[in-house]
């Protein structure tokens, strides 16, 4: 299947001796918008981890562009062009916001340069006027835009958000809402990982639901906020 | 002290202290960006001083051995980053001073094989064995000037690789979050390799230029591995910067140090560290 950006089936993940992941199924297409959504400590974090091949799985296949590269380097996958905006950030604190941007510029799969430098400052007017300032002196709500921008400057066709919103003011997770709308209306596919679980799904085309390292859901998001008992039994709310 | 001797002390100093820093600027390096303590990074030094005086009793020419030197050394920084120091990185620091302390037995013991246990001296090449007159009787040698020289525009252009292109700001970054660096599709074991490299060659090579003045002789390279981990400490751990500034420092408090006070040249430098230490603990530009 052309169309298939990322295929994972069958993964089982330990950390330790901790078995997090049981067989998660995962896939996304081009364009595609998923929502991943699950409590605390389910597994939706190791699953990122263990598709962009900063955690090995155990068992289980996972395939970019239906290729396997379950053994591959992360810079490999990432090549491929799947973009990682990780929990907590990771932004580089001694570098510059400019710096931040500059050294992951590179050219998408098929060699697009849609998005550059200039593009992500126009996007994020905010870090334009903090390009020489250090990593590590920006707000949250800063340092977020400065993932997520610099994460674009790698032209992906996947961009992989874990709790991008986390911590932030409800006026600075808005606008990053703004922003992931943005990104998703410019065709680029992306998983979105979050606890405001009725803004992922009114932007999700798919939603899939983690519980104890297993999906216990998988298909339209309409019909998952049509069922408040599932919503209720899977997340607690 | 007149003036004459005085500025021949300065520049010694100065180029004594610039050698220090291509050995200690790669200690720190692979220390900042790695987090290894490579005790064998003296050895690499005494491998650039044995590689520039057997090269150049076979080629007649220092600069001709120097030139083959180079590339040697750098696959043998890449070779070894590959083999062993890779498996180093995920590592607690005790099983890296262990590596890196066998390894300077066994480059002791190569070098014995290879090379004998002999001192040996290395020409000065001709087109720089001249000197500059200052007074009747006192004059600087060309050579020494070419030195440092040479050291300012391998510090500018570390200077320049490391903060102003983006294969320094992916070193950097991979200081700072080495698996981050990956998700941005960026091969952080290459870039390793390549710091790792550098480091070794900055040492070998200032092996290769001083050998002229120091002469070659065995366990050469653990003399300048404890001046150039006082150079790191005083300069603060994994930072450049810190190891110009701490490198002239020593380069300067040895140099006058033997003439003012030649009793206590030996512990000089120490003193020296101890107060920084006691004035900052974390070296003068280190991170706190």
């Amino acid at each position: 299947m052309t169309d298939m950006l990322l295929d994972a089936s069958g993964l089982h993940t330990f950390y330790g001796v901790s078995h997090i992941l049981h067989g998660v199924d995962f896939s996304v297409r081009k364009g595609e918008t998923i929502g991943l959504m699950g409590r605390n400590g389910m597994g939706k974090t190791t699953l990122l981890k263990t598709m962009l091949g900063l955690a090995r799985p155990r068992e289980g296949l996972v395939k970019v562009r239906g290729d396997d590269m379950t053994q591959a380097a992360t810079h490999a996958i990432a090549r491929r062009g799947i973009a990682y905006v990780p929990e907590g950030r990771g932004i580089f604190p001694n570098l510059s916001v400019r710096e931040n941007l500059v050294m992951a510029a590179r050219a998408g799969v098929d060699g697009r340069r849609e998005w550059d430098f200039d593009r992500v400052i126009d996007t994020f007017p905010r870090l334009g006027e903090r390009l020489g300032n250090g990593g590590a002196q920006l707000s949250g709500g800063e340092q977020q835009m400065l993932t997520i921008g610099r994460a674009l400057m790698t032209n992906p066709d996947l961009l992989i958000l874990d709790e991008a919103t986390e911590g932030l003011a409800p006026l600075i997770a808005r606008e990053i809402w703004n922003i992931i709308k943005i990104i998703r209306a410019s065709g680029i596919a992306t998983v979105i990982v979050d606890k405001n679980y009725a803004a992922v799904m009114a932007l999700a085309d798919r939603s899939v639901i983690l519980v104890k390292g297993r999906v216990v859901f998988a298909g339209d998001s309409g019909s998952l906020t049509g069922n408040p008992e599932l919503m209720h039994r899977f997340l607690g709310v | 002290m007149d003036f004459a001797f005085f500025l021949i002390q300065l520049l010694n100093g100065l180029q004594y202290g610039l050698l220090l820093f291509l050995v200690a600027s790669g200690l720190t390096l692979i220390f900042g960006i790695m987090g290894i303590i490579n005790l064998a990074h003296g050895s690499f030094y005494m491998v650039g001083a044995y590689l520039a005086w057997s090269l150049s009793s076979l080629t007649g020419s220092l600069t001709a051995a120097i030139l083959l030197a180079i590339p040697l050394t750098v696959i043998l920084g890449m070779g070894l980053e590959r083999l062993l120091f890779r498996h180093l990185y995920q590592r607690d620091h005790l099983y890296q001073v262990l590596l890196t302390y066998g390894l300077i037995l066994v480059f002791e013991e190569l070098r014995s094989l290879i090379w004998g246990d002999d001192v040996h001296g290395v020409a000065v090449p001709a087109l720089l064995s001249a000197s500059i007159p200052l007074t009747e009787n006192l004059s600087y040698p060309v050579y020494r000037l070419a030195i440092s020289g040479v050291c300012l525009l391998l510090a500018a252009g570390l200077y320049f690789l490391i903060q102003k292109t983006r294969l320094g700001m992916m070193i950097r970054a991979g200081a700072s979050n080495r698996d981050m660096v990956q998700s941005l599709g960026i091969d952080i074991k290459l870039i390793y390799m390549l710091v790792f490299a550098l480091g070794i060659a900055l040492a070998a090579f200032a092996g290769m230029i001083n050998s002229p003045l120091s002469s070659v002789f065995p366990n050469m390279g653990s003399q300048v591995l404890i001046i150039c981990f006082v150079v790191v400490v005083i300069g603060g751990i994994g930072s450049v910067k810190g190891a110009m500034a701490a490198s002239l420092m020593i380069g300067l408090a040895e140099t006058f140090g033997q003439v003012l006070v030649p009793e206590a040249a030996g512990m000089i430098v120490y003193v020296l560290m101890a107060i920084v230490l006691v004035w900052r603990p974390e070296g003068l530009f280190g991170r706190a």
